[in-house]
């Protein structure tokens, strides 16, 4: 169960304070598909980013399966994010000099397994990727990569995935691709949690949230009130 | 995957910042060690060329030494043995010896091992009036040295006068009007002018040299000598003393009359001699070893400054190379890659950086080195031989070139390498 606990998250500038993320509480338990949908700059990817581990909420608490990765050092940190935590975005930040193969095998690094290249191929072959396998990032197009990146996340087995806008560069055919493999995910078990602006994408998951101006809530209204905002 | 696979599959795609790096340390290798084996073939070179110098000078010094050895033989340290009886007033006053001594004397001495008188030459000698050309003059009948069985045989000092033949001096020969060759009588002698000396300034030049045998015979005194003229031997440190004992001692009834002067003058030429050719090489030394001071003055700054300006290069490349994988280091923190490894990854790279320069730097300056010192072999500044490869080779150069050049290079990437692994991933994937 991934759990945030009245989490907030404040940006201070010389002049200026940004509350990205506002006493925000959210639950998403496994084999559940999470969408968080709200307009650009809301505060979406600081969720993402706070509930994966990578930045530490001013306050509030977040926890996977009940442990708090900010109560562990850096490095138990990094090792608590390869297991348990797969991203993806919508610039894919794959490794341009290394192959398909590569870049999924590139998870590795973090954790290691004797059986990673046999999961890689694995995957290659479950997203449709296994004749690129030796192709780089530039030779893909972009649902190809997107579905690299969604490999690379899948490597390690994790229990949650935190997609940031992962169709926000694809076309119709490929997010739909790209977001089934998501839906895949979690139907076997795995937690997803997608932010996205994009009413189609969310569409895709069962249980949608709504945040504006770093709140998260459940209610119509507050839909209407981004898209007024949106607009 | 692994940190050296993703290293190489970067260098690949980054070719020329791999290649700028690996240029620089490849130059700083390149001339550190060229320097420092152009100083080892210049060190070997200067000592090959002072042994050549010295065995040369050496020879030199012999050659010098042997030449004043035979200049100064006539003044040489010679001793002249005289009768014991002998009033050396009468002697320095007539020319000549009235005391004899039995010929044997000088077989005696031969026989004795005296190993410091070397050249024994018995004389019979007399001032006599040669009445068939009415001239006074010195009568020396001599047999030439003595064979000495127990020394190393000598070419003779002074020849034999062959038997019925006679060698004049220049001043009584031309009043003689004699030539060589002509037959002429000596107190009713038949004789043959074998030789005539130049002119030598002194009492040579009024004197007539004849087989021993015959003066003995022309004088009446059957197997009888008044002097034997020894030369000591050609060793400085003798002392004169010794000589003069170890002879009488041997030839109880006589007295040996030093000639120090004239010992001391072939002593302080000789002396000359060497001392010049060593001068020479000493100046020649001096001139090496200033000529090597100057390098190892110019090593002295060159080096550091650019082994300095190569790890100011390699940073910068380093630091250029983490910018530009930013995102990279981001994305890969997020997977859970940890910032030891982030750190080894480019550490690892600057490395293989430093690893390329110095494998290919060390080729590079040993061959400039090489090429250097067959020049230089060539040239004025030092000629001599070319060392060769072979000994200009240092195992220890080479091993310390192919340690020192990475951990530099991975030093010089510290820095950078650090602001990689210390990168905030969530800034970075914030940003993107």
């Amino acid at each position: 169960m991934l759990r945030l606990e009245n989490a907030t998250k404040v940006y201070r500038r010389p002049g200026k304070e940004v509350r990205a993320l506002d006493d925000c509480s959210l639950d998403a338990a496994p084999g559940e598909f999470v969408a968080v949908q709200g307009p650009s700059g809301c505060g979406k990817t600081t969720l993402l980013l706070v509930a994966g581990g990578l930045l530490r909420p001013g306050g509030g608490r977040v926890t996977l399966d009940g442990a708090d990765p900010y109560t562990l050092s850096p490095e138990d940190r990094a090792r608590w994010r390869s297991e348990s935590v797969g991203f993806v975005f919508q610039q894919f930040h794959l490794v341009p000099y290394l192959t398909v193969l590569d870049n999924v095998l590139a998870a590795s690094l973090a954790r290691r397994s004797g059986d990673a290249m046999e999961r890689a191929r694995g995957l290659l072959d479950h997203f449709s990727l296994t004749d690129r396998a030796d192709h780089v990032p530039a030779e893909l197009s972009t649902g190809e990569r997107q579905r690299v990146a969604l490999a690379r996340a899948l490597l390690n087995q994790p229990k949650v995935i935190l997609a940031d806008e992962p169709t926000g560069n694809l076309d119709g055919a490929s997010a739909d691709r790209v977001l089934g493999h998501l839906a895949d995910f979690a139907s076997n078990g795995g937690t997803v949690l997608l932010v996205t602006h994009d009413p189609r994408a969310a569409g895709y998951a069962p249980r949608t949230v709504h945040m504006v101006d770093g709140r998260l809530t459940d209610g119509q209204e507050s839909l209407e009130t981004a898209a007024v905002e949106g607009a | 995957m692994t940190v050296w696979r993703l290293v190489a599959k970067e260098i690949g795609y980054r070719r020329l910042n791999f290649a700028l790096g690996a240029v620089a340390v490849l130059g700083a290798v390149a001339c550190v060690v060229a320097v420092l084996t152009l100083l080892t073939g210049h060190r070997l070179r200067a000592e090959q060329i002072g042994d050549d110098q010295a065995a040369r000078t050496e020879d030199v010094g012999l050659n010098l030494k042997d030449d004043a050895r035979r200049i100064m033989l006539e003044l040489g340290y010679n001793v002249l043995i005289l009768h014991k009886d002998q009033d050396l007033g009468e002697f320095y006053a007539h020319g000549g010896a009235s005391k004899l001594m039995p010929e044997a004397y000088a077989e005696t001495l031969a026989k004795s091992r005296v190993v410091v008188v070397r050249h024994l030459l018995p004389s019979l000698q007399e001032p006599v009036v040669w009445r068939e050309q009415n001239e006074p003059i010195i009568l020396i009948g001599t047999r030439g040295e003595v064979p000495q069985s127990h020394l190393d045989p000598k070419k003779p000092m002074i020849a034999a006068v062959p038997k019925g033949t006679m060698v004049l001096g220049s001043v009584l020969a031309q009043k003689a009007g004699l030539e060589v060759g002509q037959e002429v009588k000596l107190l009713d002698r038949a004789f043959t002018v074998g030789k005539i000396h130049e002119r030598r300034g002194n009492e040579d030049d009024v004197t007539a040299w004849i087989d021993l045998a015959a003066a003995q015979e022309l004088l009446g005194k059957p197997g009888r000598i008044n002097a034997i003229l020894a030369l000591g031997c050609l060793c400085v440190k003798e002392i004169p003393g010794g000589v003069s004992k170890q002879i009488t001692s041997i030839l109880k009834d006589t007295q040996v009359i030093e000639l120090v002067r004239e010992a001391a003058i072939r002593r302080a030429t000789r002396s000359a001699a060497g001392s010049r050719a060593e001068q020479f090489v000493a100046l020649d030394k001096a001139g090496r070893e200033s000529l090597r001071a100057e390098r190892e003055a110019l090593a002295a700054w060159l080096v550091p400054l650019v082994v300095l300006g190569c790890i100011v290069w390699v940073g910068l490349l380093a630091l250029g190379n983490v910018r530009h994988r930013r995102t990279e280091i981001g994305i890969l923190r997020a997977m859970g890659v940890r910032a030891g490894q982030i750190l080894a990854i480019f550490l690892a790279r600057a490395l293989v950086v430093g690893f390329i320069g110095a494998v290919v730097g060390y080729a590079v300056g040993f061959a400039v080195a090489a090429a250097w010192d067959v020049r230089e072999a060539g040239g004025t500044a030092l000629g001599g031989q070319a060392v060769g490869a072979a000994a200009l080779f240092a195992p220890v150069l080479l091993v310390a070139t192919l340690v020192l050049a990475p951990l530099l290079s991975a030093m010089a990437s510290l820095v950078p390498a650090m602001m990689a692994a210390q990168q905030d991933p969530a800034i970075v994937l914030r940003e993107e």
